[in-house]
């Protein structure tokens, strides 16, 4: 009894000393560097090319709050994580923001600690299958072998909509990404399951990729997005309305190639209000007027960090989808900038 | 008498037949094939088969090496490039290499630094190899170390040089006072040693640009250069700390005793991979956020810790191994604890503990590529994260895990045939 309450004691001086250094604001800025949580690397999303620079979508949200905060979109030190160390390098204060493909879950938000700022990305788990198979709908799978990433949710999920469906299944459990590819090329199973974007990347990578489908059927939700510490709530509004002035950007038609012309003035308050030529915006964020500017500028709004990480016209070759704007039937719908 | 038998035999040869060749089927290669290839149905039909398999392998591999590409900058470009032919993407290697072998995050113009680092370890390691190398090079060898640490992690020389000093002076010191004890010899050393690296430690931090690289901070080390550092360090350090755990083990006094026990059970029964977690993520809990101690150095400590446990145990199993008479023979000609452990115990213990020790050595240079696992870009990291997530290269696998397996091979087999020939060169006994 008496070891549990020292080791409570000890976790909860240690969560303690993270959540002391409250002003993490304060402390990027005297640091010079955001210190940004990233993936060990998933095609798109995160990864270092030829010349050890991160590129993808997810760094490009790093970039995005260093710009606002620091000026600078380079002033970026990623801290590669994975699956295992992700959490306890953002509790343990290591980074400041976690842009890491994680999905917002209720335990996640709650019992874990963390606040996350927004969704920067939609996803869902789909099947994907040899053209061969002449399968048009994951209910004609009965009995069908499954490549499954083992420990993750959408384990759950599987076994959840195969039940549902009354249909049986054969599991073969896998590791990682890059251990499923060769196996589901090689037959070990018949169909490969993990998020959209990841069968899309997956099936990119194949020598034919027309000779696979992916299945229409969407069998559960995994929004996507970044995540502060709680207890800052003046670091978490930073990053929250970083991502909201991308979304919002493009809503509005704010690119880094006008953005200059826009930021003189415009006659819609709401860009000015924006880009900080009307209204008080930056300084009630402890930032400067041009925040967003700044933040628009490192890699383009949403939509065309969209286009150029893991769009269409990219190897990857994602669609909107549900990720596009709510005026054009999408889900990403910003919070007005009043 | 001369001819008593010209009656009952017919002939009788009296000069030597001249030498001749054996019969070719008794002789040079033929005879080989036939004792060992063909001997009998039953190996005749395992050599068939064997050469059957064989060619399918080579056959099936050659067309992937010989119509290797080497100059393309993506696999789809590789790929259009083969046009439907089967044949490696060995461009990944050709324009990845600098990341496999250094990390994504050193900076390239400083490239030279680690391999410079890595010439001299050879000429550092000839002397501690090879008995008949000049013993004078053993002063580089101490020097060794220093030097890598500022080739590899730049900043100025003084760090690395007050540490060094700090270091001569526990020599000094020790030298000094072992001629009273050797305990007391140790602890002067200590002392000094402490004493001059905290004093001179105020140097360097006065002149930070004296004789300074470009900094590498220790995050962007990777690639092989990582399994190199953490192999070479590891090994290097927990054979010393081996050797004093397995003595405590064997020591009458209680207190050690039982500390080093309890050390090498707890490292012994927590797998490597569990220390490693620990260095990484429930450390970060305990100190307070900011006063990061570098992960290398934690990762260096656990894993250090880890073969040091692993290297004690087989050198008791060498000390165990000797006749108690050895142990009595050194008391009887009263050399103290010290004197019969240098003297005669050791030497005796360590020659043959030297199969378990390589075992533990090939076995920990391999075990480094677990640091993948908690973020770290070794070499399987590398591949694992970076280059297998990259839009131009996700999706090739052989081309990169082969290139992985061939560079350890060529290590792990170097430090395996090294050790056989170190046995042969201390095999004193005549069997």
């Amino acid at each position: 009894m008496n070891r549990i309450v020292i080791l409570g004691a000890m976790t909860a001086a240690g969560l303690s000393a993270g959540v002391a250094s409250a002003a993490t604001l304060d402390d990027v800025k005297a640091r010079g560097t955001l210190n940004c949580g990233v993936t060990t690397g998933l095609v798109g999303f995160a990864a270092p090319n030829a010349n050890g620079e991160w590129e993808g979508f997810d760094v490009g949200v790093c970039r995005a709050v260093a710009a606002a905060v620091l000026g600078d979109p380079t002033a970026v030190e990623f801290v590669p994580t994975t699956g295992k160390t992700r959490f306890t390098a953002l509790a343990s204060g290591e980074i400041d923001l976690l842009a890491r493909n994680t999905t917002w879950t209720f335990s996640r938000d709650v019992d874990l600690g963390f606040e996350f700022v927004g969704i920067n990305y939609y996803d869902g788990q789909g099947f994907m299958i040899p053209k061969e198979l002449g399968v048009s709908s994951a209910k004609e799978l009965d009995g069908a072998t499954v490549c499954i990433q083992t420990g993750t949710t959408t384990e759950l999920n599987l076994a959840d909509y195969f039940r549902k469906n009354n249909i049986s299944y054969e599991p073969v459990p896998i590791e990682t990404n890059a251990e499923a590819q060769p196996l589901y090329l090689e037959g070990a199973c018949d169909v490969y399951t993990t998020d959209a974007s990841g069968l899309a990347a997956t099936r990119a990578a194949f020598e034919n990729p027309g000779d696979h489908v992916v299945l229409p059927e969407i069998i559960s939700k995994e929004p996507l997005g970044p995540l502060v510490r709680h207890g800052d709530n003046e670091w978490g509004d930073i990053a929250r309305w970083t991502l909201n002035a991308l979304i919002a950007a493009e809503e509005l038609g704010v690119t880094s190639a006008n953005i200059d012309e826009l930021a003189s003035g415009t006659n819609s308050p709401e860009i000015n209000r924006l880009l900080g030529t009307e209204g008080t915006l930056g300084e009630m964020l402890g930032l400067d007027a041009d925040w967003a500017v700044r933040a628009i500028k490192a890699g383009g709004n949403y939509g065309e960090l969209f286009e150029k990480n893991i769009g269409e016209n990219t190897p990857i070759g994602l669609a909107r989808g549900l990720n596009a704007q709510w005026t054009e039937g999408g889900l990403l719908y910003s919070p007005p900038f009043r | 008498m001369s001819d008593t038998h010209a009656q009952s035999v017919a002939f009788v040869r009296d000069t030597m037949l001249p030498e001749q060749p054996p019969p070719v089927t008794e002789a040079g290669a033929i005879k080989w094939v036939r004792e060992n290839l063909f001997r009998g149905w039953f190996n005749t039909i395992l050599t068939i088969v064997s050469l059957y398999i064989i060619f399918k392998i080579v056959s099936g591999a050659y067309p992937w090496f010989a119509n290797g590409i080497w100059n393309t900058s993506s696999l789809a470009e590789c790929r259009e490039m083969l046009d439907g032919m089967t044949g490696a993407c060995f461009s990944v290697l050709t324009e990845r290499w600098n990341q496999l072998l250094f990390g994504f995050t050193y900076p390239p113009e400083a490239y030279w630094r680690p391999t410079l680092a890595f010439v001299l370890l050879i000429v550092a390691l000839v002397p501690v190899l090879y008995p008949k190398a000049p013993r004078n090079m053993l002063a580089f060898t101490a020097i060794y170390p220093f030097l890598a640490y500022w080739l590899i992690w730049g900043g100025t020389l003084l760090i690395p040089l007050m540490v060094l000093v700090g270091f001569a002076a526990g020599y000094f010191a020790f030298k000094q006072f072992e001629r009273q004890s050797f305990a007391m010899g140790m602890l002067a050393g200590f002392a000094a040693t402490v004493v001059v690296i905290w004093v001179g430690g105020t140097i360097p931090a006065a002149l930070p640009d004296v004789l300074a690289l470009e900094a590498v901070r220790s995050r962007d080390l990777g690639g092989f250069m990582l399994n190199m550092i953490l192999g070479t360090v590891c090994v290097s350090l927990s054979l010393p700390f081996g050797i004093l755990l397995a003595l405590g083990r064997q020591s009458s006094m209680p207190i050690i005793k039982w500390i080093c026990v309890v050390f090498i059970e707890f490292i012994r029964g927590v797998p490597l991979i569990t220390l490693l977690f620990v260095a990484n993520v429930v450390l970060a809990y305990f100190f307070p956020p900011g006063s990061n101690i570098d992960l290398v150095l934690r990762v260096i400590i656990m894993i250090t810790a880890f073969a040091s446990a692993y290297i004690a145990e087989v050198i008791r199993g060498g000390l165990a191994a000797l006749p108690r008479g050895q142990y009595e023979a050194a008391n009887s000609l009263g050399l103290d604890y010290a004197q019969s452990m240098r003297l005669i115990i050791l030497p005796q213990a360590l020659k043959i503990s030297i199969p378990g020790i390589v075992n533990v050595a090939v076995g920990l240079f391999k075990d480094t590529t677990l640091v993948a696992i908690i973020s770290m870009f070794d070499l399987v990291g590398m591949i694992r994260g970076p280059i297998l997530a990259s839009t131009e290269w996700n999706g090739v696998y052989w081309e990169l895990w082969g290139f992985a397996v061939f560079v350890f091979f060529i290590v792990c087999f170097t430090i395996s045939k090294y050790s056989q020939w170190l046995e042969r060169q201390l095999a004193t006994d005549h069997r």
